[in-house]
This record gives structure tokens, C-alpha cells and sequence, in this order.
């Protein structure tokens, strides 16, 4: 309530100032300064939790010098990296080889937009918003295949060329899970999304078939983000750093970034579509509106470490494996999901409380 | 199969062969080089030799000749035997390459051609393993002299 | 008229990137020149040298004590063995007496090196096929094994612990105990490394079917150690042509026929079990003794040609001596097993792909100062 009344005074005021085409314009500024401003250091943080997790699956404790417990040391970090000189290689492509880290970034920060942290918390409540999500989220990889090519490097290239092979087969997956569940809400808009699942999950209303379709979900999100198992984009121990391996300071930072950021994306998808966002369990804090942000953060929290687990523990796959996953088993599964779940909505087979 | 026995057998097919047992825990046989590769073949393949396994293959600088100590042991009968070979000059010394017989002569002999200096016959890919192309002289000849990298007796 | 370009090394859609000296998956200075055809893999060639020594020349002008010191650096996760293989060739030679305190010592000592270096190897096994986790499992172990050279030996990496004629000192006192300790808690440790990556099926699927050498060009590769172990053929020195006191243990020889990268794998594994079994078997049976004979102070051995091999954790390590009667030998070849390891990469790499590449190489172990000597 109070961070409502507040957005809302900042609102009132700006309106009495200025005509009010200046003031949405200003205020939309206004909003993309925050959630820069938020997002960058909330990435960095992932970061860290990254980084102590790995410790911890490792034996080992992890960054916990700078600041109490290392909380400051990916800030740290990424003020090293800013001062850090750019190097580049000779006859690169240029203009694309300095574009391509925006691209990333940008897209991933793009994505925030829609998602809804809790009722007020919701910069751009549309109403396409999963298919907004899906179509940006396909932006990325065009910063990555910009990079590698244009890095004037075989490693990088190489790099990129899996990216693309493998972001646009997982792609796939990704987009016919989320309209698996879409089947059930008849409804894009992701608040309309979280409305619906005041009567139960919807990992509990479409049970069997939501639950395949969250597993690949999972899988194919993982795949997207180019994380372990599925980074063979990177593939430290086969190609260098794969797709960046030419970019230094921040330019690099950008692509780990943004990394990180799009993680926490898939896991927030995950959270809004099938664990219901910001609802708490079973409704016990619904009298308390404000604690939708921590209830939405612990459950992207829970998936997030899924997904780290998943990257410290499982080797990597090979790149013709990892298509044969997506397309001999994913895929099809998917589609057969997509028909059951139909069926299920069709006969009214959900589960709702 | 005992020393004995072997140097029998070995020494039947080809006359010109030179057993010695002494100074060495092996049976040491001494060939020319024009006779190198029949022999070598004939180890390999000799139903009752077997030698099929060149456990090492050293380049030595006799001082005034060159020449190559084969090691060779057999997987199946668990004997050994050392062949030696010595090339005719001491400038352009040249031998067979026995790679087609055992396939790890292939990066043994490119090593030996790297510090000795000795030319394979019929060697796929004979060139500088360890040094640089343009590495001049042969470091493991007891005569090569590096003002730059002296190693200090 | 139009231009004929020729291709001479290439087909038109191969290309051709350098994989190292600056590699993650080359462990060191290895540089291997690959001409791909997409992801596949057409040719490798090592390029080699890029931390030569020329150790055998060195040998040439140094004593017998010195050189020890000298095979220390070639393969160093196996430093103890290689010193014993010298150390051995030249107490052959020297016909000295070893006492039995020394022979069984060393042989512990040579099995602790090699569950170290193997355990350095599972570690990094897993890093190269992306579980980044296995290398600080493989270190924890590693460094108990480290702790108890540290004590005994001096120091944790080039130990230089055997000496012509016997072992530089005596065990600490803790040893027997701290070796105990070790045994236990490894034997509690193995199956978890085998529940973390051994029936992973990613894990499987990467390395079941990859890289297959036959037994046949095993043999004619001159493999040796655990890789020629995996294709079928027999090659352990340990129990063909055994030295120290590996004739008064009883172990198995690991062998597997499939000789795929997997078999590789599950080989060294089991050699760790083995290894585990042999120091078992020795360490309560230390005898009492000399821990060392006295030998001249300038070796000179008789004139005429040595050779001894011994099993290092990669494989055979031959060591050939050519003696005039001088303080320094003739000529001293090493046959290190990294080198013939090495040059059947090329015959079983091809074909595969990039990571098939990665995953191969790490089950040859290759260790590069082993192989640039």
C-alpha cells in the first residue's frame, strides 16, 4: 500500500505539472530507470547466489570477503569490469561485434516488463503477455549469433552456430508448453493468468498434463537460457567461452548478465504460469497484498536453484544429443500434451478447489 | 620362448645378423640397414616370434654412425628382443621406417628425425615434432653445439 | 578464362581451427591442429614441443642422483614412479641388495601416487564432459594423499623420495596410521564419485560407443596403462614384469574389452579399488630395516645398455640406459606412455565430434610434460 501510494503521488503530481502526453512519457522513463536500475543489481546478486550455491555444491565456501558474506563482491565485480579496458580482435565486424551485447541485454530486460511481481508490481500488464514473452525472448539469440560471427573468430563462431541450432529447436518446446497452459486459462494476459489460479495452481488444475508440461518446460527453459546441461554454447572445455570469447569488459559483462537475468526469467515464467505467481499457498496471506512480491520471489527463488542445481551437477551433452532430445522426444511429447490437455479442458477433467 | 631359441630361429632366416647377449638383459641383435625392414616385418609376422608390440624406439648417436635401438616385446609369448640398426653415413643418414608394422613408430620416428636427424624411407609425414621448422642442427647428436641454450657439462 | 583455385590440403566445406596451446580441454601446452568438417572431426594433428626440456640431454651430462630429480618433472602426477623406474634400472645395474622395508614402501608409495593421480583425472574427467562439481571432489581426496607425502616425503608434488639404493628418509611415524585413515575414508568416497558420475545417463551418453580402439591397434599404437587396459590387452608391468614388491600382492589386472572411452573410464575406477586393495595388503606388513644401502657418492655404472619399466598411473614408463662407466650416462631414453598414448588420438578421434574429441582426450589422461620431455 504504501509503495502504491507512492507510485500513485509521484503520478498526481507529475500530471499537475505537465501536459500529459510529457508526463506518460516521463513516467514510463521513470519506470524503465528503475527497473534498469533494480534488474542490473538484482542480476548481480543472482550472481553471487550463483556463485555460493556452486560453493556449496562444491566443498567450498565462495566469495564472502567484500561486504558481510561477499554480498558485495559481484558489485565489486562488474565496477572492475566497467573500468576494464574493451578489446577487440582485428577486422572484426565492428559495428555488429559492438551491437551484439545490447541486443542481449536489452531483450532480456525487455522481458521483465511483463512480468507481474505482484498486483501493483506489474510495469505492462498486456494482453498478449505470454506470446510477448515467447517472441522476445527470441530476440537474444540474435545477439549471440551476431557476436560470435562477428568476433572474427572460429571458436566464437562455432559457438554461435550451435546457439542458433539450439535456441530456435528449444524455442519450440518452450512456446507449445506455456499454450498447454494456456489451453486451460483461455487467457495470454498473465494477470488474468494469476486471476484464474485463486482456484488452485495451475500445476494442480491441469495435473497430469501441467506436470509434463512443466518438466519441459524446465528442460527447454534451461536449453534456452544456454545454462548446463544445454551449454554448448559456451562449452568452456571445448570451445574456449564459445560465442564471447572475444568480448572483454563490459560488453562481456552484458552477455553474463544477461544470462543470469534470462534465467530468472524462465524461472518467473515458470512461477506466474504454473505455481501462481504471487497468490500464496492455499491463500493464507490473501488479507496482506503486500507480501505477494516475497511469495512470487521465494517460489522464482526455489526454481532458480533448480536450475543452478541442474548446472552443477549433470555433465554436458553433445550437440547432436542435445537435438535429438528436443526434437525426437520434447517435441513430440509436447504435441501429444497439447491434445490431452485439450481433451481434459474439453471434458472439464481440471481440478479446480 | 628363451634367448637361445630365439637367436636360433632369428638367426636361420637371415645370415647376416650379429647376436650379442652381452652388456644387456636382452638378446641385442645387430642388422644392416638394407636388411632393416624384411627383418623387422618378419618379427611381426614370424608365427613363432610375435613381436607385435615396439614398446620403445631410441635414436643413439654411436659417435661416429647413427643409429636406432629397437625394443620389441611380444603380447602373446611375453619374450623380448633389441634390434639395433645403424645408418650408413653419418650426414644424410637415411632407414626404413617401420611405422607400417607397428603404427607408433609413426610419432617415435618423427621424434628421433627431430634430434638425430635421420631420414625415414617411406615415413607419411615426416617432419619436426618437438622443435620449430626452422630449427637448424639435430640437439640429441653428441656434436651439436647451441651457443645460446648451452647445457653445461 | 576462369581461375582454378586448388585446394590442396582442404575439401572446400573443411575448415581448420587450432585447439590450443591455450586450451582448456588440452590440460596444458598441447596444441592439436583440427581440420572439421561442420562439427566433425577429419584430422588431428598434435603440434608438440611447446615445454620441451630436453631432459635427455640434460641426462647426459648429469649423475645418476641428479636425473632422479629430473623425471620428477615429466609426469609429475606420477612423480613417484617415475623416480622408482630409475632408480630401479640403476640398482639393477648396480646389482645392489634393496632391503625389503624399501621395495614394499615404495610400492605404497607408488599406489598412493597413482589413486592420487587418478583421483586428479576423475576430477577433471568430469570437467571436460561439463560437470564442473567432479574436480573439487577429485582435489578433496587428492589432497589427503598430498598431506600424507607432505609429511613423509617433504613435499606434495615433486617428492623426489626415491633415491639410487633406497628412499631418501625413513616414513614419519604417522604414516602407517595416516594411510589407514586414508583407505577408510576413500573407500567411503569411491561410490560416491560412482553415484555422481559413473551411471549418470548424460554422462553415459557422451562417452558409451566414443572413441573406440581396437586391442589390435592398441598393440600396434603402443598403448599402455589403462588405455590399452580398456581395449582388451593385457599391458600392466605390474603383474607381466613385476618390481618392487607387487609380486608378494595379490591384485586384478582391470580389464575391459570394449576399449570405448566409457571402458576407459570404468578401468581407472577399478584400478583405484585395486590399488586401495594392494596398499591394504601391505601396510600392516612393513618390515623392519635399513631404509637405505649405501652407495658410492658418484655413481658409475658398468659398462653396457638397461633398460626397466615400470606401471605409471598413465601406463608403461620405460627407461633405457646406455653406460660407458661414466658418472653420467651415454645416452638415457625415456618411453613415456603419454607419447604413444598420444599418437592414436588421431585414429580414434576421427569422425566424432568436438565434444567426442574432448571426452576422448580426457580418458587418454594425457599429462604434457610427460610427453614433452
Amino acid at each position: 500500500m504504501i509503495l502504491l501510494s507512492i507510485t500513485e503521488n509521484i503520478h498526481n503530481w507529475l500530471f499537475s505539472v505537465m501536459p500529459a502526453e510529457v508526463a506518460s512519457i516521463v513516467e514510463m522513463v521513470l519506470i524503465a530507470v528503475v527497473y534498469l536500475t533494480v534488474f542490473a543489481v538484482a542480476g548481480l546478486f543472482l550472481v553471487l547466489l550463483e556463485r555460493r550455491v556452486a560453493a556449496w555444491f562444491q566443498l567450498r565456501i565462495g566469495p564472502n570477503r567484500v561486504g558481510y558474506q561477499g554480498l558485495l563482491q559481484t558489485m565489486a565485480d562488474a565496477i572492475k569490469l566497467l573500468t576494464k579496458e574493451l578489446v577487440g580482435t582485428d577486422r572484426a565486424d565492428k559495428f555488429l561485434y559492438n551491437l551484439a551485447p545490447y541486443f542481449v541485454i536489452i531483450t532480456a530486460l525487455m522481458a521483465l516488463a511483463v512480468i507481474p511481481f505482484s498486483q501493483e508490481f506489474h510495469a505492462f500488464d498486456i494482453n498478449i503477455g505470454i506470446f510477448f514473452l515467447i517472441a522476445i525472448s527470441s530476440i537474444g539469440v540474435i545477439g549471440i549469433l551476431l557476436g560470435g560471427w562477428s568476433s572474427n573468430n572460429k571458436f566464437a563462431m562455432i559457438g554461435a552456430m550451435r546457439s542458433g541450432v539450439q535456441t530456435i529447436s528449444y524455442e519450440l518446446s518452450v512456446g507449445l508448453s506455456l499454450l498447454t497452459m494456456v489451453v486451460i486459462t483461455g487467457t495470454l494476459q498473465l494477470s488474468e493468468i494469476i486471476e484464474i489460479q485463486k482456484s488452485g495452481w495451475l500445476i494442480v488444475q491441469g495435473h497430469i498434463p501441467a506436470v509434463i508440461a512443466f518438466m519441459v518446460f524446465m528442460i527447454s527453459g534451461t536449453a534456452e537460457t544456454n545454462r548446463a546441461p544445454f551449454d554448448m554454447v559456451e562449452a568452456e572445455s571445448e570451445l574456449g567461452a564459445g560465442f564471447h570469447t572475444e568480448y572483454s569488459g563490459m560488453k562481456f559483462a552484458y552477455f553474463f548478465l544477461a544470462e543470469f537475468i534470462n534465467m530468472f526469467i524462465i524461472a518467473a515464467i515458470a512461477a506466474t504460469v504454473f505455481f501462481g505467481g504471487w497468490l500464496s499457498p492455499f491463500g493464507i496471506t490473501e488479507s496482506i497484498p503486500e507480501l505477494g512480491v516475497f511469495w512470487f520471489l521465494i517460489k522464482t527463488m526455489v526454481l532458480v536453484f533448480l536450475m543452478m542445481w541442474f548446472r552443477w551437477t549433470f555433465p554436458r551433452l553433445r550437440v547432436d544429443q542435445l537435438l535429438t532430445l528436443e526434437w525426437k522426444y520434447l517435441l513430440p511429447i509436447n504435441l501429444v500434451n497439447i491434445v490431452l490437455m485439450a481433451v481434459l479442458v474439453w471434458l472439464n477433467l481440471t481440478i479446480r478447489l | 620362448m628363451t634367448n637361445q631359441e630365439l637367436q636360433q630361429i632369428i638367426g636361420s632366416w637371415q645370415p647376416e645378423l650379429e647376436f650379442t647377449e652381452e652388456e644387456s638383459q636382452f638378446l641385442n641383435i645387430q642388422v644392416p640397414a638394407k636388411h632393416l625392414h624384411n627383418l623387422m616385418a618378419r618379427l611381426k609376422s614370424d608365427p613363432e616370434t610375435q613381436f607385435d608390440y615396439l614398446f620403445c624406439l631410441s635414436g643413439v648417436d654411436w659417435g661416429e654412425k647413427l643409429g636406432i635401438v629397437y625394443h620389441l616385446e611380444s603380447t602373446t609369448k611375453r619374450h623380448i628382443v633389441v634390434v639395433k640398426v645403424t645408418a650408413e653415413e653419418r650426414e644424410t643418414p637415411v632407414l626404413d621406417s617401420v611405422y607400417d608394422i607397428w603404427a607408433t613408430a609413426e610419432f617415435h620416428e618423427r621424434e628421433v628425425f627431430d634430434f638425430f636427424g635421420i631420414k625415414f624411407i617411406n615415413h607419411p609425414n615426416l617432419k619436426r615434432l618437438f622443435l620449430t621448422e626452422d630449427w637448424i642442427g639435430y640437439p640429441l647428436r653428441k656434436d651439436y653445439e647451441d651457443e645460446t641454450n648451452m647445457i653445461l657439462y | 578464362m576462369e581461375t582454378e583455385v586448388v585446394h590442396t590440403n582442404f575439401k572446400s566445406e573443411e575448415y581448420f581451427i587450432n585447439m590450443g596451446p591455450q586450451h582448456p580441454a588440452t590440460h596444458g601446452v598441447l596444441r592439436l591442429l583440427l581440420t572439421i568438417d561442420g562439427e566433425i572431426i577429419k584430422k588431428v594433428e598434435p603440434d608438440l614441443g611447446y615445454i620441451h626440456r630436453s631432459i635427455e640431454k640434460m641426462c647426459e651430462r648429469d649423475s645418476y642422483q641428479q636425473i632422479v630429480h629430473l623425471t620428477d618433472r615429466m609426469d609429475y602426477l606420477s612423480a613417484n614412479i617415475n623416480n622408482e623406474a630409475v632408480c630401479l634400472a640403476v640398482e639393477n645395474a648396480l646389482q645392489l641388495e634393496i632391503p625389503e622395508r624399501v621395495k614394499v614402501i615404495r610400492t605404497i608409495i607408488g599406489e598412493l601416487t597413482r589413486i592420487s593421480s587418478h583421483c586428479l583425472w576423475w576430477g577433471v574427467m568430469g570437467m571436460d564432459v561439463g560437470a564442473l562439481t567432479t574436480y573439487f571432489y577429485g582435489f578433496r581426496d587428492r589432497e589427503m594423499i598430498n598431506d600424507i607425502m607432505e609429511e613423509t616425503c617433504g613435499a606434495r608434488l615433486t617428492m623426489n623420495y626415491n633415491v639410487p639404493g633406497g628412499l631418501m628418509l625413513d616414513i614419519h611415524p604417522n604414516f602407517v596410521k595416516r594411510v589407514k585413515d586414508f583407505i577408510a575414508h576413500f573407500k567411503t568416497k569411491l561410490p560416491e564419485y560412482d553415484r555422481l558420475l559413473t551411471g549418470n545417463v548424460i554422462f553415459k551418453k557422451r562417452t558409451v560407443g566414443v572413441g573406440v580402439l581396437s586391442k589390435e591397434d592398441a598393440i600396434s599404437f603402443g598403448a599402455s596403462g589403462p588405455v590399452g587396459r580398456a581395449s582388451g590387452y593385457s599391458c600392466d608391468v605390474r603383474k607381466h614384469h613385476p618390481y618392487s614388491a607387487y609380486d608378494k600382492v595379490t591384485f586384478n589386472e582391470s580389464l575391459k574389452t570394449e576399449g570405448d572411452t566409457y571402458a576407459r573410464y570404468l578401468v581407472r575406477i577399478q584400478e583405484m579399488w585395486e590399488s586401495l586393495s594392494i596398499i591394504e595388503q601391505l601396510i600392516d606388513i612393513i618390515p623392519e630395516g635399513e631404509h637405505r644401502v649405501k652407495t658410492n657418492a658418484v655413481i658409475k655404472l658398468p659398462k653396457g645398455e638397461y633398460f626397466q619399466k615400470v606401471e605409471t598411473a598413465r601406463g608403461e614408463l620405460g627407461v633405457y640406459i646406455i653406460s660407458t662407466g661414466t658418472k653420467s650416462p651415454y645416452r638415457l631414453k625415456f618411453r613415456s606412455p603419454g607419447f604413444s598414448n598420444l599418437s592414436l588420438l588421431n585414429h580414434i578421434a576421427v569422425g566424432g565430434k568436438i565434444g567426442d574429441l574432448v571426452a576422448t582426450m580426457a580418458t587418454l589422461d594425457l599429462v604434457i610434460p610427460d610427453i614433452d620431455r
